[in-house]
C-alpha cells in the first residue's frame, strides 16, 4: 500500500480531513478476521453467518417435512436432537409451529436479507464504485456484530423451556402477545422481539453506509448511469430497507408493550383460556400494517440485489451487453417505488374495506410490469449471445425460470377475488418459496460462484458446482410445482396432519414424495457448502487479474486486494459497465478512454 | 443400525462424488482448462435443452395426475365461487401464455446461443419499440385482469341482500361456534366479559336483552345448516386469537379478528347431498377449515357445514332449543347439588334431541 493509498483511507474511515498521519496497519488477527473493517472481510463474515443459518434453517424444514410427509411414523432421529420436543420421535404440534417460524424467520431475515445484500453490498458496492471502503467503516463492522448479537439472541432462544417463537414469521397479535395462547408466546417471543431490534440496527447501519457510498464515493468518471445494475439494485435495496425496517420495529416495540406493559395498541374483546382480559379498544389489524409495511418491501429487499447480481452475470457469460439498461435502472425504481404501495394485499381477507383492497390490487398488479420488462430484458440478454455455462450462469438463467415461475402466481394471488380463495393455502407457499426463496438463493449462488474469485483467489470446484446447480433446480420444481395444487385445492398452510381432514388427505402421497425430494434438496446444500469452504484452501487458483473478462472496476484490482483495494491511483471510469462485443472487441474495460472512431450505443 | 447405514451410504457417496469432481479438475488441467471448459459447455448446453422438454413434460404430467384432486374450476358450490372459478380461468390463461412463452424461450435460447467459435455475440444494448411493446402488452393485459377482478370483488364483498340468512360464528382456540338469531331475526347483544362456558353463555349473551332469548345456539362440533339457494350472511368473531373461516369448496374465506366483527355472504348452490353425487363420493362433507395460524390446534380446528333443502333446514330449526332456555332449564333444578348439575345438564339436552327426533318423524 502506497502513503497517497494509506492517507486517503484513513480520510474516509475517520471523517476528519487535515494533516494527513502517516503510519502503516498493524493487523493483528483479530483486526483482520473479527473486528475487521475491511469491507471485503466484513463481506465474508456476513457470507458466512449466512450460510450457518441457512444450514440451521435448511435443516428445520428438513425436519418438519418429515412430520408432514410422513405424519403416521415415528423418526427415533427427532427424539435425538429436539428431546422432549419430539417425545417418540413425533415433533410435537407447538414444537412444529416453533420449527416453521425460526425456518421463515431466519432464511428470510438471516439468510436472504443480512447474508445477502451483507455479503454483495459489502463487497461489490466498493470495488464496483471504485471506492477504498465504504463510508464508514466503522459502521460497517457494527453492522454486522449487531446482526451477530441479534443472531445470538435469536439461536439462545431455541434453548429456553417455552422454546422459541411460534406464531409463524410475521408473529401476529393477539396469537403472540398473549402467553396463555400458546407456548411460543412466553419468553421464545421476547427474545424473537430482542433478535429483531438489534437486527434492524443492523440494516440501518449498513444501508446508510450503503446508499452514502454509492452517492458520494463513487471514482472519477463513475457517473450513476455508468454504474453496474448490481449497485443499482444494491441502492434501491439499502432505500427499502431504511424506509421500511423502522416502522417493523414500532411495531414489534407496541407488541412488546402489550405483551408486558398492559396497554391494548393490537388487543381487545378477548376470552381466552377461561378468563376475559381487560384490554378493550385496540385493533389486532394495526400490527398487521406495521408488519407489512415492512413485510411487502423486505421480499424486494431480498429479491433486488439478486436482480443485480444476475444481471451482471447474465450480461457477462453471454458477452453481450445487458438489454436495455436504461429501463432495467427504471424497473428497479418502480419496483422499489411500488415495494410501499401494495402491503394491504396480504390482507385482503382480514375484513379491510373493499375499496382500499381494490386500490391495493390495482397497485399490486402495476408491480408486474416492471417485473416482466425485467425478465423480457434478461431473454433479449441472452438472444444472439455467446453464452459460457460456468455454474454462476447457470445459475443466472435458472434464476430467471424461477422468478417467471414464482412472479406469475403473484398475479393469482395480488387479485382480491382469488386470493379470497388461495389466501393462506399451500399456494401462497408454493408461490413465496419459488419467486423470493428458490430464486433468490439462485441469484445469490450465482453471485457467490462469480466473485468467488475475487472473495478468495480461487475457484471454487465447477463439477459439483454443476450437479450442485441440476439437482437444486430440479428438486425447486419438483417440491413446489406441485404443491400449487394442493392450494388450489383449498388446503391451508401450516397443517401438520391432514388426516383428520375430509377434503385434504389426498395428498398424502404428494406430501411424501415433496419431503423426500426436499431431503435430496438439503443434502445438495450441503456439498455446496463443503465445496466453499473446501475451495478456500484447496480450489484451483486464479491466475489472470479478470478471470471472467468482465469490464467492471473489481477485475482491476489485484488477485489478492488489500484493505484499499488498488495498489496506486483509484482507476478512472470512461464508459458504461456494458461493453461486451462492441466494435468487433469480446470486450472493452470501464477504464479504457472511448476510442475516436467508437460507435455510439 | 439402519439409520446408521443410511448415513454411511450418504456419506460414501459425497465421498465418492466429490472424488470424481477433484479428478475432473486435475483432468481439466491435463487436458487444458480451455477444452474442458468447452465440453462442459455443450454438455451443459444440451441439459438445458433436455430440461425444457422434461419440465414441459412435468407440468402436463403433475395436471394429468393432480388435476382432478383440485377443486375443479367451475365446480364451485357457491354463487361467489363462480365468480373466483372465472377469474382463476381468465388469470391462467394469460400467465399459462406468459409462461410457456418465456420459459421456451429462455431455455431454448440458451441452447441455442452457446459459446461458438463461429459465433460472435450481437452488440444490442437496447431498442425502444421493443421495450415499448413489452411494457405496453403486459400493461393492457394486466388491466383486464384488474377490470374483471375488480367487477367480482365488488360484487363478492358488496352489502348482502336484505332477505339473507344471517349467521354468526364464533371462532375460539380451536373450535367454531354458531349462532342463528331465532325467530326474531335479530341477534341479542353480547359482551366478551361475560363469557362464563361453565354456566351455559359461551358467547357471552346479555340475557338481559329480549333479542337473546331465541338465539339457537351451536357448540363446537356441531355442523353449520345452511338453505341452499338462499343467500346466507356469515357475521365471523373470535374470542381469542386471529383465525380466518376458510371454506375451500365455496371458494371464500374471511379472517376472524378478536374485537372486530367482519361479514362474508354468499349463497350455497349445492346441497351437500348433490355434492356427494357430484363427487361421487358419499360421505363428501362441506368443511370449515381455520387458515390463520391460531396455536398448536391449528391444524385441528375443524367446522362443518350441511346444505340442504329449504324443508330439511326448517325440519331441523325446530329440533333446536334456544341457549337462553337451555340456560333456564339448568339453572333452575341447580339448587340440589352442584355435582348433580352436570347429569341434568346432559339429561336436558338428550331430552332436547328426543324431541327434536320426535318432530322429524312427525313431519316426514
Amino acid at each position: 500500500m502506497s502513503d497517497t493509498l494509506h492517507i486517503q483511507h484513513e480520510v474516509a474511515s475517520h471523517g476528519h480531513s487535515g494533516e494527513p498521519h502517516v503510519h502503516h496497519h498493524k493487523e493483528t488477527f483479530i483486526s483482520k478476521y473479527i473486528f475487521s473493517m475491511d469491507h471485503k472481510m466484513i463481506a465474508k463474515q456476513f457470507l458466512v453467518t449466512g450460510i450457518i443459518w441457512a444450514i440451521i434453517g435448511g435443516l428445520f424444514s428438513v425436519l418438519f417435512r418429515l412430520q408432514l410427509g410422513f405424519p403416521d411414523q415415528n423418526f427415533p432421529i427427532l427424539e435425538t436432537i429436539f428431546g422432549r420436543w419430539a417425545e417418540g420421535g413425533k415433533i410435537k404440534p407447538e414444537f412444529y409451529y416453533a420449527l416453521t417460524t425460526m425456518h421463515g424467520t431466519v432464511l428470510i431475515f438471516f439468510v436472504l436479507t443480512a447474508g445477502l445484500s451483507g455479503t454483495f453490498a459489502n463487497l461489490l458496492i466498493p470495488l464496483q464504485v471504485g471506492a477504498r471502503d465504504m463510508a464508514s467503516p466503522f459502521m460497517n463492522m457494527l453492522s454486522y456484530w449487531f446482526f451477530f448479537a441479534g443472531s445470538i439472541v435469536m439461536i439462545s432462544s431455541l434453548f429456553t423451556q417455552t422454546g422459541p417463537a411460534a406464531g409463524g414469521w410475521t408473529v401476529y397479535p393477539p396469537l403472540s402477545a398473549l402467553s396463555q395462547a400458546s407456548q411460543g408466546s412466553k419468553s421464545g417471543m421476547d427474545l424473537w422481539i430482542i433478535a429483531m431490534t438489534l437486527f434492524v440496527a443492523s440494516q440501518l447501519l449498513g444501508g446508510l453506509n450503503y446508499i452514502s457510498t454509492i452517492l458520494n464515493m463513487r471514482t472519477k468518471g463513475m457517473s450513476m448511469t455508468r454504474l453496474p445494475l448490481t449497485i443499482w439494485a444494491l441502492l434501491f435495496t439499502a432505500i427499502l430497507g431504511v424506509l421500511s425496517f423502522p416502522v417493523l420495529l414500532s411495531g414489534l416495540v407496541l407488541l412488546m408493550f402489550d405483551r408486558h406493559l398492559g396497554t391494548s395498541f393490537y388487543l381487545s374483546d378477548i376470552y381466552i383460556a377461561g378468563q376475559a382480559l381487560p384490554n378493550e379498544g385496540g385493533s389486532a389489524i394495526l400490527y398487521q400494517h406495521l408488519f407489512w409495511f415492512l413485510g411487502h418491501p423486505e421480499v424486494y429487499i431480498i429479491i433486488l440485489p439478486t436482480m443485480g447480481l444476475v444481471s451482471e452475470i447474465l450480461a457477462i457469460n453471454a458477452r453481450k451487453p445487458i438489454f436495455g439498461y436504461m429501463a432495467m435502472i427504471a424497473s428497479l425504481m418502480a419496483i422499489c417505488v411500488l415495494a410501499f404501495l401494495v402491503w394491504a394485499h396480504h390482507m385482503f381477507v382480514t375484513g379491510l374495506n373493499p375499496f382500499l383492497g381494490s386500490v391495493f390490487v390495482l397497485l399490486t398488479l402495476l408491480i408486474a410490469i416492471p417485473s416482466a420488462i425485467k425478465v423480457f430484458n434478461w431473454i433479449t440478454t441472452i438472444w444472439r449471445g455467446n453464452l459460457r455455462f460456468t455454474p454462476a450462469m447457470l445459475f443466472a438463467i435458472g434464476f430467471v425460470s424461477i422468478f417467471i415461475s414464482g412472479g406469475l402466481t403473484g398475479i393469482w394471488l395480488g387479485n382480491s377475488t382469488i386470493d379470497i380463495h388461495l389466501h393462506d393455502t399451500m399456494f401462497v407457499i408454493a408461490h413465496f418459496h419459488i419467486v423470493m426463496g428458490v430464486s433468490a438463493f439462485f441469484g445469490m449462488f450465482a453471485g457467490i460462484y462469480h466473485w468467488y474469485p475475487k472473495m478468495f483467489g480461487r475457484y471454487m470446484n465447477n463439477t459439483l458446482g454443476y450437479i450442485h446447480f441440476w439437482v437444486t433446480l430440479a428438486s425447486a420444481y419438483l417440491i413446489f410445482w406441485p404443491m400449487h395444487y394442493q392450494g388450489l385445492a383449498g388446503m391451508p398452510r401450516r397443517y401438520l396432519d391432514k388426516s383428520s381432514w375430509a377434503s385434504f388427505s389426498q395428498f398424502h402421497g404428494l406430501d411424501a414424495m415433496i419431503s423426500v425430494v426436499t431431503i435430496i434438496a438439503f443434502s445438495v446444500q450441503l456439498m455446496f457448502v463443503f465445496n466453499y469452504f473446501y475451495s478456500m484452501y484447496k480450489g484451483r487458483r486464479v491466475r489472470s487479474q479478470n478471470p471472467w473478462d468482465a469490464t467492471t472496476l473489481e477485475w482491476t484490482t489485484p488477485i489478492h486486494p488489500g484493505h484499499g483495494n488498488w495498489e496506486g491511483e483509484i482507476p478512472e471510469v470512461h464508459r458504461w459497465a456494458y461493453d461486451y462485443g462492441k466494435d468487433g472487441r469480446d470486450f472493452i474495460p470501464q477504464t479504457e478512454p472511448i476510442g475516436e472512431n467508437e460507435s455510439e450505443h | 443400525m439402519q439409520n446408521f447405514l443410511i448415513f454411511a451410504i450418504l456419506i460414501l457417496g459425497f465421498i465418492i462424488t466429490f472424488q470424481i469432481a477433484r479428478a475432473s479438475e486435475f483432468v481439466s488441467v491435463i487436458r487444458g482448462e480451455e477444452k474442458t471448459r468447452k465440453q462442459s459447455n455443450k454438455i451443459n448446453g444440451a441439459l438445458l435443452l433436455v430440461f425444457l422438454i422434461l419440465g414441459l413434460f412435468g407440468v402436463y404430467w403433475t395436471h394429468h395426475t393432480l388435476g382432478d384432486k383440485i377443486l375443479k374450476i367451475g365446480s364451485s358450490a357457491s354463487d361467489h365461487g363462480r365468480l373466483v372459478d372465472n377469474m382463476m380461468l381468465y388469470t391462467i390463461i394469460a400467465t399459462g401464455i406468459v409462461f410457456f412463452a418465456t420459459q421456451i424461450l429462455l431455455f431454448w435460447y440458451s441452447f441455442k446461443y452457446q459459446e461458438s467459435d463461429k459465433r460472435t455475440a450481437y452488440y444490442f444494448p437496447h431498442n425502444n419499440k421493443l421495450e415499448l411493446l413489452w411494457t405496453v402488452v403486459p400493461a393492457i393485459v394486466l388491466t383486464i385482469l384488474i377490470g374483471f377482478g375488480l367487477v367480482y370483488w365488488y360484487r363478492i364483498t358488496g352489502a348482502a341482500p336484505k332477505d339473507a340468512m344471517q349467521v354468526e360464528i364464533t371462532a375460539s382456540q380451536f373450535k367454531w361456534e354458531f349462532r342463528y338469531p331465532g325467530k326474531d331475526g335479530i341477534f341479542g347483544k353480547k359482551y366478551y366479559k361475560n363469557i362464563d362456558e361453565a354456566h351455559d353463555n359461551p358467547l357471552g349473551q346479555i340475557w338481559d336483552d329480549e333479542a337473546n332469548h331465541d338465539d339457537i345456539f351451536l357448540p363446537a362440533g356441531q355442523a353449520l345448516h345452511l338453505v341452499v339457494n338462499k343467500p346466507v350472511k356469515l357475521i365471523i368473531g373470535s374470542k381469542d386469537v386471529i383465525h380466518s373461516v376458510g371454506l375451500p369448496h365455496f371458494r371464500l374465506k374471511m379472517d376472524a379478528v378478536p374485537g372486530t366483527p367482519t361479514t362474508l355472504w354468499f349463497t350455497p348452490i349445492k346441497t351437500t347431498k348433490q355434492m356427494a353425487e357430484e363427487t361421487g363420493n358419499s360421505k363428501f362433507v362441506y368443511e370449515i377449515a381455520c387458515d390463520q395460524m391460531c396455536g398448536q390446534g391449528h391444524t385441528g380446528m375443524r367446522g362443518e357445514i350441511i346444505v340442504e333443502t329449504q324443508e330439511e333446514f326448517d325440519q331441523w330449526m325446530a329440533s333446536q332449543k334456544p341457549k337462553y332456555a337451555q340456560m333456564k332449564e339448568n339453572e333452575a333444578p341447580a339448587a340440589p347439588a352442584a355435582a348433580a348439575k352436570d347429569s341434568t345438564g346432559t339429561v336436558a339436552k338428550d331430552s332436547a334431541k328426543v324431541t327434536g327426533a320426535k318432530k322429524d318423524s312427525t313431519a316426514k
